[in-house]
């Protein structure tokens, strides 16, 4: 019983936790708060897993612009929203049978296969930031910049499809 | 006792399975996005512990994870635009509602 387990156990229960009352909410501004504690705890994982500025990034991203950007999403649609879920209870069974089987076909996946040894982590002196840094801007240098050119198209496409229509001057 | 591979597939899994299972059977476009995000997380997970735990331990699965997010960042901004679009037109934001291609 370890530091390192009783962290792990913690935080992976709060990211479960958080996914699983984000489903059974039903008002949808809750939702979006169980959402951040699941971001918040996802990117604790990051830095148990040593990798500190993927965990920096998600903090930044996810619980950051992502959760504000869905709650403007909800203000800005139906505020009192409440999601009662479908009607039809016969779609929830199927989905719920359909996800059950892939849950279990994984779980047996990734219990019966064999996995590597774990590494004995040789303690670098070269940072983590500065590989990734180094990496990013030496071998992935061109996904990095169609990264760059799709966040453009995807800001100028926001803007056009998200602007009123038909008050052209 | 240290935390194993395995541990680290599992919790991506349930996230991934509860995520499937919103996207699946919620009627709020803005509920679908946010359970198509947990599994765009889950795998950002599974991304991270292999790239440490993996065979040949490498910061490649760090840099997949970021491209990763910034391509559901993206994604999250143009649906989010599209939404906003359709509530203005037809005032609904239910997945069932939007059957104008069907009709």
């Amino acid at each position: 019983m370890t530091g390192e387990f009783i962290a792990f156990f913690v935080l992976s229960l709060l990211t479960i936790g958080g996914a699983v009352f984000m489903i059974s909410f039903t008002r949808v501004v809750h939702m979006v708060i169980s959402l951040g504690i699941t971001f918040i705890s996802i990117a604790g994982l990051y830095v148990l897993l040593g990798a500190e500025f993927v965990g920096v990034a998600q903090v930044l991203v996810y619980s950051g612009a992502i959760s504000i950007l869905m709650l403007f999403g909800i203000m800005l649609t139906k505020h009192d929203a409440s999601d009662e879920g479908t009607g039809n209870t016969w779609k929830n069974w199927l989905s719920l049978i359909f996800v059950a089987a892939l849950f279990g076909l994984m779980f047996w996946g990734i219990q019966s296969s064999v996995w590597p040894a774990p590494p004995e982590t040789a303690a670098s002196d070269v940072s983590n930031v500065k590989q990734i840094g180094l990496d990013v801007f030496k071998r992935y240098v061109i996904p990095f910049e169609l990264i760059s050119v799709l966040l453009l198209v995807a800001l100028v496409g926001a803007i056009i499809m998200a602007k009123k229509e038909g008050n052209k001057e | 006792m240290s935390v194993s591979i395995t541990s680290y597939l599992l919790v991506a899994l349930i996230l991934f399975c509860v995520g499937l299972y919103g996207a699946l059977t919620k009627r709020n476009a803005v509920v679908v996005l946010i359970s198509i995000e947990l599994m765009l997380n889950a795998v950002n997970i599974n991304l991270v512990a292999f790239s440490k735990y993996g065979l040949y331990p490498a910061v490649t699965g760090h840099i997949f994870s970021l491209f990763t997010m910034t391509v559901a960042a993206a994604e999250v901004a143009v649906a989010l635009a599209i939404l906003i679009a359709l509530y203005r037109n037809k005032e609904t934001v239910n997945v069932d509602e939007m059957d104008s291609m069907k009709r």
